[in-house]
């Protein structure tokens, strides 16, 4: 069921979530208006979502949605209006060493794309293998990270709580105004 | 199908992981006594961490190796070995703490401290982790507190730049691991190390073409963990942040955070993939380019330290020169290898962690970290100056001391790498490379002693030592002095640790 629903309805899907997410993205290191910049970004994360619908991991599509969309996009936007003159601010797109720096990174990039497309081509291509050797994320999944957090991965559940109040602590540090 | 508990003896891991534990629970004591007490003593959060952390000491040597939770909690000799060297870097940088908590972090020493311990519950965690996900936690637990401690010093410009360029290049460098470990996770399906190892190398005999994803993720892991490392080209950071970061955290970022970096580094590539070491098929090598590295790093370090002003920065130029010695070591797969990686930093722990102690001390009572301030001081604190010395002479590798030692053990290491096998004789290349840049480095530490020996003027200032910090010093030449003159206890340890890593 899952794999027919992947095959056939999920393709047209697939190709139109990746089409608004690129264009979506390629819109947030281009736009000059900071603001419609993170507006495009809670954009580009939602599409991020979506896909992992599609993979039928409902369970990191609602993290993306939360934590991306919900908590992180949110505050940049919160900085964004609260630090200066939002709507007329443009960011300065060009920078003096714009040619030294773009050469290395363009190098990589392109090293980047030119290996994994070679490597997807070297090995079967996906998209000419029979559909019923794919298979589906079970339909429990979520339940299964559930299980594993609270034993497989019990260690590294811990160690983050103890991450994230080192992290409150620093941050109540950090932010705390002093008396004189 | 039910995930298989892994735990068989819950009582048996929680007690080999016991150290980690009280020393997070005595992080929480710490800080809520200075909480509670009101803030008003001045030393009094110092003092409970120093002896939290010898308590740690002693409930480490009574831990047993072991594992739990499946791999994530993996005490080898190389797990308890590196604890020591994150604990008493722990203590000697809050032993070399107490000038700034009397003077300018007056309503946050707790925290201060606090967040110090934590970062080193996340070291000791990190190594004994042997799977991909437990080591990226301890990594993190390592460095967020750091951030917040580089910038400890609210009002002052140069701490909170320090503060946002490391939070910054580390988010970044940890986004480069991630994203390194996640084409290796693709390509092998766990995140174990072992069998991470076992699966890659399998399916590199049986498909040829891996070799580009492995390339691909090798660049990223390097350069994530060269950050952390201050492995150039990745080095930039390091002389701000050791500038404006209060001196004692430049100390524990120089020598904890750089130990914690080692560790990873020799979790991902020597324990995962020293398949892709040597292969004669350069796309696959990550031996080459940790070469080039390590190259980079002692010229680079070596020859920009000789032109700094201030000590703070020549320190950091120095550590990422030191930085390039150990990854010589590291590059030495075969017995010696790990061992002398291991002996290297327990030196250049006292070395290091005194010569910023030293530092401190002197930036307390002067306000000054221009080397030329240090003129004369050998005759009104002939205690302080001779010290200092030894300190900087052990990171030379002036021949008594633990230096020397150090930098013998990881070069013979490295020529016996070169020697066995036919395709590493580019290592002789290192190990003259680091002979030679061994002599330039000379030039800059011996300045420091100059100043403070062979000037005509008298020092205005003189030291005054509160207890805390004449522990550290002494500690710091002792160690040194010990490093250098029996290293056979601590070598035998650091022996077995190659064990663990089937060489």
């Amino acid at each position: 069921m899952d794999i027919l629903l992947n095959e056939l309805a999920g393709r047209p899907v697939f190709w139109i979530i990746s089409m608004i997410m690129l264009v979506s993205a390629f819109m947030v290191v281009t736009l000059k208006n900071v603001f419609h910049c993170a507006i495009f970004l809670i954009l580009t994360l939602f599409s991020v979502a979506g896909l992992f619908v599609m993979l039928n991991a409902e369970f990191l599509a609602a993290a993306q949605v939360l934590i991306y969309v919900g908590a992180i996009s949110i505050l940049m936007i919160f900085a964004i209006m609260l630090s200066s003159n939002f709507a007329k601010d443009k960011i300065r797109m060009t920078s003096k060493n714009a040619i030294v720096v773009s050469l290395p990174v363009m190098f990589f990039g392109l090293g980047v794309i030119a290996l994994v497309v070679k490597t997807i081509v070297d090995i079967q291509p996906l998209w000419n293998r029979d559909p019923a050797d794919l298979t589906a994320l079970p339909a429990d999944n979520t339940m299964m990270i559930g299980k594993y957090l609270m034993t497989e991965y019990m260690l590294p559940f811990e160690v983050v709580s103890v991450l994230l109040l080192s992290a409150m602590i620093g941050a109540i540090v950090l932010a705390r105004k002093e008396r004189s | 199908m039910d995930p298989q508990l892994p735990i068989t003896n819950v009582t048996e891991t929680l007690l080999a992981m016991l150290p980690e534990i009280f020393l997070f629970c005595w992080a929480l004591v710490v800080i809520t006594i200075d909480v509670v007490s009101k803030r008003k003593s001045e030393t009094l959060a110092g003092y409970l961490s120093m002896i939290g952390l010898l308590i740690t000491g002693i409930l480490l040597s009574f831990s047993t190796y072991g594992k739990g939770f499946g791999n994530m909690f993996f005490n080898d000799p190389m797990a308890a070995f590196f604890k020591i060297i994150f604990i008493s870097a722990a203590f000697m940088a809050i032993g070399s703490s107490f000038g700034i908590t009397k003077k300018k972090i007056v309503n946050h020493r707790g925290e201060f401290f606090g967040l110090i311990l934590f970062s080193t519950v996340g070291m000791m965690f990190l190594s004994a982790s042997r799977e991909m996900i437990s080591l990226y936690i301890g990594l993190e637990l390592t460095t967020i507190p750091l951030f917040v401690l580089a910038a400890f010093f609210k009002d002052e410009k140069l701490s909170i730049e320090s503060g946002i360029k490391y939070f910054v290049i580390g988010a970044f460098s940890s986004a480069l691991l991630l994203y390194g470990m996640s084409f290796l996770y693709g390509l092998s399906g766990t995140t174990d190390l072992l069998s991470m190892r076992l699966n890659i190398a399998a399916f590199h005999l049986t498909f040829k073409q891996i070799g580009v994803v492995v390339l691909i993720s090798n660049i990223m892991l390097v350069a994530g963990i060269g950050f952390k490392l201050a492995l150039p080209p990745f080095h930039q950071w390091a002389p701000d942040v050791y500038e404006g970061a209060p001196t004692p955290v430049a100390a524990f970022l120089s020598v904890g955070s750089k130990a914690a970096g080692l560790v990873a580094f020799a979790k991902m590539f020597l324990l995962a993939l020293p398949a892709f070491y040597g292969t004669e098929m350069f796309p696959n090598d990550w031996g080459m380019m940790v070469g080039f590295f390590a190259a980079c790093s002692m010229i680079i370090g070596n020859v920009v330290a000789i032109r700094q002003t201030n000590i703070k920065r020549m320190l950091a130029y120095s550590s990422i020169a030191q930085a390039g010695y150990i990854m010589v070591g590291m590059l030495a797969l075969n017995e010696h290898g790990l061992a002398s990686v291991a002996f290297y930093m327990f030196a250049y722990l006292f070395a290091n962690m005194g010569a910023f102690a030293a530092v401190a001390l002197f930036e307390d009572k002067t306000g000054s970290c221009q080397i030329a301030s240090y003129e004369g001081l050998s005759k009104t604190s002939p205690f302080f100056a001779v010290s200092f010395s030894i300190f900087l002479l052990s990171l030379v590798g002036i021949p008594p001391l633990g230096g020397f030692m150090a930098k013998y053990k990881v070069f013979a290491a490295a020529i016996a790498q070169a020697s066995a096998h036919e395709s590493g004789q580019w290592i002789y290349w290192l190990v003259g490379i680091g002979l030679l840049t061994s002599v330039f480095s000379l030039y800059y530490y011996a300045n420091v002693i100059r100043q403070m020996y062979f000037s005509k003027n008298d020092s205005p200032y003189t030291m005054t030592y509160n207890p805390a910090i004449l522990t550290v010093l002494i500690i710091g030449v002792l160690g040194v002095l010990a490093a250098g003159l029996f290293p056979e206890p601590v070598l035998e340890f650091a022996g077995q640790i190659s064990n663990s890593f089937g060489f």
